[in-house]
């Protein structure tokens, strides 16, 4: 079924303007790659303040309030972004292991971030518990990596 | 080319020919790359965005310097010595490709304007809030700075598709 979509995709107008016009691709992943950067380092502020390692002047919802926003406001770009190089290549993304688990990965950290951020904003995060507190940063740093890293392994892993 | 003899040597040798020819280790290396360049250009905006007065308005320059900077110099290691195992694999190829001549002229434009921000802004990184008004000079840095960033990382992924 997910190849008779892939192949429908590949038909429709846009994903041909995206396949046959040479600067489309590498464009659409440099925008990409930008909001990655983006991402990365709101996180990378927000969790080495979240560990203690850095920003240490400045309280942890000022650093919430100033990268938190960044990485909620990026997001969409890479979404759509993201939208429109599967659409260049249907097969190549949505059939590829690789991807799968990115989209996997990027969804548990949506989540937990977004219950860090509940917590931090209604003055529940000094509360929560030590384990939570130190393992999140590490966790969110380590499922950030992992994220970038499939995002790049989707143009090796073989799809039939 | 000048230096054809030494990029055919670079490209024999036992690490290159190991990245170019271990199926896990180009897109290992690649991935840190990337990773690299993300953290660089990410952090760098930081700055940028402060200097051109449009975000962490409520910190000063120095103190903000201070907390992301070194995160700067420490991706931007990981992405040369990343940069060079990929180089090295395909030396004379990289070497002959006009967006990678593009991007290593811009790195060092991007250089330059940054040293600009350390010796010719450093007396006055003392700001802060109470300052209404962001000097000219720290817009003008900023902002170049975006733009070279943006452009290193744009002539990065057109190396990707203009190689032969």
């Amino acid at each position: 079924m997910l190849d008779h979509f892939c192949s429908w995709l590949e038909k429709t107008a846009l994903s041909q303007i995206l396949q046959n016009v040479t600067w489309a691709v590498p464009a659409v992943q440099t925008v990409h790659i930008l909001s990655i950067g983006l991402v990365m380092s709101s996180v990378l502020m927000l969790d080495l303040r979240l560990l203690g390692w850095s920003c240490k002047d400045q309280s942890v919802t000022r650093i919430a309030a100033r990268f938190l926003p960044v990485v909620w406001g990026t997001l969409p770009v890479l979404l759509l972004t993201g939208l429109l190089l599967i659409l260049a290549e249907p097969a190549r993304a949505l059939e590829n292991s690789a991807f799968q688990l990115k989209m996997l990965m990027l969804l548990t950290i949506v989540v937990l971030t977004l219950g860090m951020q509940r917590q931090i904003y209604t003055d529940r995060w000094d509360a929560s518990s030590r384990a939570w507190r130190a393992l999140f940063p590490l966790l969110s740093l380590l499922l950030w990596v992992c994220i970038v890293f499939a995002g790049r392994w989707i143009a090796y892993v073989r799809v039939h | 080319m000048l230096l054809d003899p030494q990029l055919e040597w670079l490209k024999a040798t036992s690490i290159a020919t190991i990245v170019r020819e271990n199926s896990l280790f180009f897109p290992l290396i690649e991935s840190i790359h990337v990773l690299a360049i993300t953290l660089v250009f990410g952090t760098i905006l930081i700055m940028d965005l402060r200097l051109i007065g449009l975000a962490s308005r409520e910190t000063m320059v120095k103190q903000l310097a201070q907390s992301v900077l070194p995160w700067t110099w420490a991706a931007f290691a990981i992405a040369v010595l990343s940069g060079g195992l990929l180089f090295a694999s395909n030396a004379p190829a990289y070497a002959h490709n006009f967006y990678f001549q593009c991007k290593l002229v811009l790195i060092v434009l991007a250089g330059f304007n940054m040293s600009v921000f350390h010796l010719h802004l450093n007396p006055n990184t003392h700001r802060s809030v109470a300052d209404r008004v962001t000097p000219r000079s720290d817009r003008i840095v900023g902002v170049t700075s975006m733009a070279l960033w943006i452009a290193v990382i744009a002539c990065g992924r057109w190396i990707g598709f203009t190689m032969i």
